[in-house]
């Protein structure tokens, strides 16, 4: 036992004299935990609220009667239902704003406790916990998370004002209720949405009759509620996110590993004298385990703390793309389960493991009495290279098959693991025979030595090498990506955005009064009002807003749409057609020319599909039919907008007229720059986390870098000494030294530029369409390519100075010492 | 006197009971005078007028509508029908629509040789889900409804026996899961109002109800037992109880006994309890205190339905037979009933002793033969147990 503490206090005394060296092993584990830790966070917040979104009404039967028509339920609906034996809880549901100073959208849920069946949860209350009398009475109980109360900036108890004028009851925090979402009793919930008597749909309870009585199946539907439908649409999201998590660790580990190996080389002798002075090998590599383990503590600690905080940096931003993109609420704060934070140090004490394996292992094998390293490292560098390439060429086929027979996002993100991974083990070997190409055209002794000198400390750099090459080439694919993501939107945007005005009308007779009043306007003058006429449905288990488009509609001068058949426009207008959004076209595996059915009386049930159109940001299908159509099977459709056309400028005036003419609110009357600065905005935010990461992780990749190279300067000196011993200067020496790494980081950098090029079309064109239903055009944009070469080939520059400095100013004694050595 | 606590329960489980300080104080008298959280008060006095009063007591706290039937089908096998709505007002002031401050719950059961089948319901008031009207009768939960038939219908063989009082013919009708019935009720007698002119005390603490019946409903009507459908007749007892005060909380439950007698205290042949309907009626309970007390009070009925109340020390009960039931309870279903004023020694027995309603308030309620020196019929209810 006491071998081990002398062993454990010989080995800690390295670091003492190397701090910088414990600085970085310590900065790898730290890293590499943080950058995990965070994304897991972000995610596990994510889960935990999509979770309670879930939950905030939990019945022991997971399935409703909604109306088939989209149109609400009445009372007496409910009551006929009730007399049948079907004992059903109403529920209305709807959108409210809410809020004087904030303006926050809320999703309003109008429950009726008495009628819920037995064994359902409210908010993960059960319902005998509730006080009736409180929450049916007046004023009654508003039920909010306590994220919810926070945002609309009130207390507990106050009574915010809805935009339309109403007080909500009283707040009332529930803790695992789900963030944006309101409860209340469904008398107060159809007074806050101005829906007397009307019900959205209903609650089964277990044991309901099996068949809906004939006179109520035209109005009526059963719906089985899909479980997490909310968490299935944001996986892709969150997969993302892992994965950047991921390369962010497996980059740290880097650094772990090349800081390990490091001590390991510079703690040679140092090893050598404790087994002499007789501690067991045991004993040994015992106290390098604990060792390692120490600084995987401390790192992880150090790590997770930071991971709390570059997440609780980045959630607001996710919260904001997780709610745009999916209409998922997320919390904007933290609220994390210990259980992460011990994942979180489980990630860190495994990784150092992993990468501190091949140092204990070379331990393992060091002979005492070996002197020298005078290792064919050649032959071992030639094997290593032969069996990389060989696993690279395995993963190669994999990311084929990924790609060619692979299904679903997951295999989509294989195919990009593989490629990455795979261009990763290539690249040893890549330069390694670059190298020696061009060691075969030079003839000058000094460049030949520095290009055989490079080939030589490939083996040591190239783990380093493999981290700038997955930092630099994700950075590539991403920034392509959101960047051709941002030119593809804003251009559909512009010609999506083609009217002057966007109105939301209360409801179909308020909408109709705004489009007689608009069309008596003479200054400035409408030129044409497109009224949207909106109905919902559901074909399969998916969600479809199907909007009308009459004979005279404006929407062919200006939808843009990505594949049609001939004059698509006039056959949507005149025949029973229907145009789709790609996302649904997708999931429904249709394309133009092809028939669909709709969930309608016979005639008119089959539809032929025109055309497609791109409608991104859309997790809900979209779907434009004939007005006609729409009107004739679905009489609850209504006016869900006006997009109006002016002749001649005067937009804020106008909009400012109709807000006071009819008592709208700002977000009722909406002119189309405000929209489209909205749209880009909320797509800014919806990149800021990835963007954010990948700054990180090239950060990381540097780091890496330096630590390998601080391994192998010590390590270089006996090959650099004969150099100088031949009368190159040790100044000069440096030099070659910038140069040999700024050649191989640079080779590295043009490598990872292809790569990163490669994965911006796998992100584009397999792994966006399988996460958001869409495909996006692939850009490259040159300047950005030339932008981050340069910040690959500064890193490493960064990362080659000190070394290079130290080289700079080694003493001749020191290189003398070498020869010493060698004797 | 009868579930009396059943509502309290379901006020304090919904959050009504407990929360407010409508709960009795002390006791005695002061307690009685006293108002209960902004409810009305139950106050000696108050002539009772139907049909205005077989409707909803709006501004008082708790109230229901009970009928129990013992009925036997064509091969004279007995059965046993329960229909009954509570209403808990959640605060005394009225409102519409959801505003209603009513809760509705209701409890319908069938008891017959294939045991005991028993469903409940929850319903809001206001919107039309429950409700009770006083003229024309009708009360109702979702579809389970009792109702005055309409005029001219067939009567039930006991002719014009009283003045029109809105309940003189009913139709009692339920479809649940497994149960089901359809039931003709007439009254083949008055009204009978218990305790002072209806002013019926609960205990020596002060609580007290309006409480009336109707013992002397005769029945005919078809009962459907895990859909197999029965002709029955028979008689069953209407019970219409309203208050605001609650019992208090040292009152652990209690058992209540309804009962036809064939004939009072001349021996009578109990399988044919129909033949002679209008025999006397008993009503009988206690109130068991946590201390092993019991409060007892009880109203004889004469067949030409005069009303005798009586003082506890003129009734004796006593628990003969407890039964396991297969949920681990302990339930008494064997009893002896001692009126000796009116002759009355006789022996109470559980038809089925495992009529258990495991509804959200459980307690047992079935029908009871009755021999001894009396003979008949009867329902009881125990709860508390």
């Amino acid at each position: 036992m006491q071998s081990l503490w002398l062993a454990v206090a010989a080995l800690l005394g390295h670091w003492r004299r190397h701090p910088m060296q414990l600085v970085g092993m310590v900065a790898g584990v730290w890293l590499a935990t943080a950058l995990w830790t965070g994304v897991e966070a972000l995610n596990a917040q994510a889960r935990a609220d999509y979770a309670r979104a879930s939950a905030v009404l939990e019945a022991p039967v997971r399935s409703r009667l909604v109306p088939a028509d989209g149109r609400a339920f009445d009372h007496e609906t409910f009551l006929q239902l009730r007399r049948k034996g079907w004992r059903v809880a109403p529920v209305l549901e709807g959108r409210l704003r809410v809020g004087e100073t904030t303006d926050m959208a809320v999703r309003l849920v109008g429950i009726e406790p008495i009628s819920l069946p037995a064994g359902a949860r409210v908010a993960g209350q059960r319902l005998e916990d509730i006080d009736l009398a409180a929450f049916t009475g007046q004023p009654g109980q508003a039920w909010v998370a306590p994220d919810t109360l926070r945002r609309l900036g009130a207390q507990p108890g106050e009574r915010p004002q809805t935009t339309d004028g109403h007080r909500l009851p009283p707040l009332m925090v529930q803790e695992s209720l789900a963030p944006g979402i309101v409860v209340v009793d469904i008398g107060h919930a159809q007074t806050l949405l101005d829906q007397p008597g009307q019900i959205s749909y209903f609650l089964l309870d277990t044991d309901h009759p099996t068949a809906l009585p004939a006179e109520l199946t035209e109005t009526m539907r059963l719906e089985s509620e899909e479980e997490g439908e909310l968490q299935r649409l944001t996986d892709s999201f969150h997969l993302n996110l892992t994965a950047l998590g991921m390369l962010a660790f497996i980059v740290g580990l880097f650094i772990v590993h090349a800081s390990s190996g490091l001590a390991f080389e510079q703690r040679r002798g140092t090893l050598r004298i404790v087994r002499a002075c007789g501690v067991s090998l045991r004993a040994l590599m015992g106290a390098l385990a604990l060792e390692l383990g120490i600084l995987a503590v401390a790192g992880g600690l150090l790590g997770v703390m930071t991971g709390y905080v570059v997440a609780a940096a980045l959630l607001p931003d996710v919260a904001a793309s997780l709610r745009n993109l999916y209409g998922a609420e997320v919390a904007g704060h933290l609220t994390l389960s210990p259980w992460w934070w011990g994942a979180g140090m489980g990630m860190s004490l495994l990784g150092v493991l992993l990468a501190g394996l091949s140092t204990l292992m070379q331990v393992r094998g060091l002979s005492i009495l070996a002197l020298g390293q005078t290792h064919a490292w050649w032959s071992r560098f030639s094997v290593l290279l032969r069996h990389q390439v060989a696993a690279g060429a395995l993963l190669v086929v994999l990311a084929l098959m990924a790609w060619r027979v692979g299904q679903g996002l997951l295999s989509a993100f294989v195919m990009v693991a593989a490629t990455l991974l795979a261009a990763a083990l290539f690249l040893p070997a890549l330069l390694n025979g670059l190298l020696a190409m061009v060691g075969r055209w030079v003839r000058r002794p000094l460049v030949q030595w520095f290009i055989a000198d490079s080939r030589q400390q490939l083996p040591a750099l190239s783990l380093a090498l493999m981290a700038l090459l997955l930092a630099l080439s994700a950075s590539v694919g991403v920034g392509s990506m959101t960047a051709g993501f941002e030119r593809t939107f804003i251009q559909w945007l512009d010609q999506r955005l083609a009217a002057d005005l966007y109105v939301t009308p209360r409801d179909t007779g308020h909408g109709l009064a705004i489009a007689a009043w608009l069309q008596a306007q003479s200054s400035p003058a409408v030129d044409a009002i497109e009224e949207q006429w909106r109905a919902e449905t559901r074909i399969g288990a998916n969600r479809v807003l199907m909007q009308g488009v009459g004979p005279d509609s404006r929407l062919p001068r200006s939808w843009p749409l990505l594949e049609a058949l001939p004059d698509a426009w006039a056959l949507l207008t005149n025949t029973s057609a229907v145009m789709l959004s790609e996302q649904l076209a997708r999931r429904l595996q249709v394309r133009p020319g092809d028939p669909l059915d709709l969930p309608v009386a016979a005639p008119g049930r089959s539809l032929r599909v025109v055309a497609v159109y791109a409608d991104y940001g859309n997790p809900t299908g979209h779907m434009l039919v004939p007005l006609s159509w729409l009107r004739r099977h679905f009489p609850g459709a209504r006016l869900a907008g006006l997009a109006v056309h002016l002749r001649g400028a005067g937009t804020p005036v106008l909009a400012q007229r109709l807000q006071e003419a009819f008592a709208l609110d700002s977000s009722g009357v909406v002119e189309q720059s405000v929209i489209r600065q909205w749209s880009i905005d909320i797509f800014d935010r919806t990149f800021a986390a990835t963007r954010a990461m990948n700054v990180l992780t090239l950060g990381v990749a540097g780091m890496a870098l330096l630590i390998s190279l601080l391994a192998l300067a010590g390590r270089r000196l006996s090959q650099l000494a004969p150099l100088w011993a031949l009368g190159v200067r040790r100044r000069q020496m440096a030099w070659l030294s910038l140069a040999q790494t700024l050649m191989l980081a640079s080779l590295t950098t043009m490598l990872a530029m292809p790569l990163g090029i490669l994965l911006a079309w796998c992100l584009v064109d397999v792994v966006n369409v399988h996460a958001f239903g869409w495909r996006l055009p692939l850009y490259v944009f040159p300047g950005q390519l030339l932008m981050l070469g340069c910040m690959g080939i500064g890193v490493s520059l960064l990362a080659a100075l000190a070394p290079a400095g130290r080289l700079w100013s080694v003493s001749p004694a020191q290189l003398l010492r070498e020869f010493s050595r060698d004797a | 006197m009868r579930r009396w606590l059943a509502p309290c329960l379901m006020l304090l489980a919904l959050g009504g009971c407990g929360r407010d300080d409508s709960a009795p104080r002390g006791g005695g008298f002061a307690g009685l005078g006293s108002a209960v959280g902004g409810f009305r008060e139950v106050v000696p006095g108050v002539p009772l007028a139907f049909p205005r009063d077989h409707g909803a007591h709006e501004g008082f706290r708790i109230e229901w509508w009970y009928i129990t039937a013992n009925l036997i089908d064509d091969q004279m096998r007995p059965w046993g029908v329960q229909w009954t709505l509570f209403r808990s007002a959640l605060r005394p002031e009225g409102g519409s629509g959801w505003s209603d401050p009513n809760v509705w719950m209701g409890h319908v059961a069938l008891t017959g040789p294939h045991g005991h089948r028993h469903a409940e319901a929850f319903a809001r008031g206001g919107i039309g889900q429950a409700g009770v009207n006083a003229d024309p009768f009708r009360a109702w939960i979702d579809g389970w409804t009792l109702q005055a038939r309409s005029s001219g219908a067939a009567d039930g063989g006991c002719g014009d026996q009283g003045p029109g009082d809105g309940l003189r013919q009913l139709v009692l009708a339920v479809a649940a899961p497994g149960l089901a019935y359809e039931l003709n009720l007439d009254a083949c007698g008055p009204l009978v109002l218990h305790g002072e002119e209806g002013y019926s005390r609960k205990s020596g603490q002060g609580q007290a109800s309006y409480y009336y019946s109707q013992p002397f409903l005769r029945v005919d009507g078809h009962v459907e037992h895990e859909g197999r459908r029965h002709h029955v007749r028979g008689q069953a007892w209407l019970d219409r109880e309203w208050s605001s005060q609650p019992l208090t909380a040292d009152q652990q439950g209690w058992d209540w006994f309804s009962l036809h007698f064939a004939q009072a205290g001349i021996g009578a042949i109990p399988e044919q309890p129909a033949r002679n309907p209008t025999g006397h009626k008993l009503m009988v309970f206690q109130v068991r205190h946590v201390s092993g007390d019991a409060y007892r009070a009880g109203t004889w009925v004469t067949p030409d339905g005069r009303a005798v109340t009586l003082r506890a020390d003129q009734i004796r009960l006593l628990a003969l037979e407890h039964t396991r039931l297969a949920n681990g309870r302990r339930v008494p279903t064997r009893w002896r009933v001692e009126v000796p004023d009116f002759g009355v020694d006789a022996e109470v027995v559980a038809l089925e002793p495992g009529a258990w309603m495991d509804t959200t308030f459980p307690y047992w309620e079935g029908p009871v033969t009755v021999s001894g020196s009396a003979t008949g019929v009867g329902y009881l209810e125990m709860t508390g147990y």
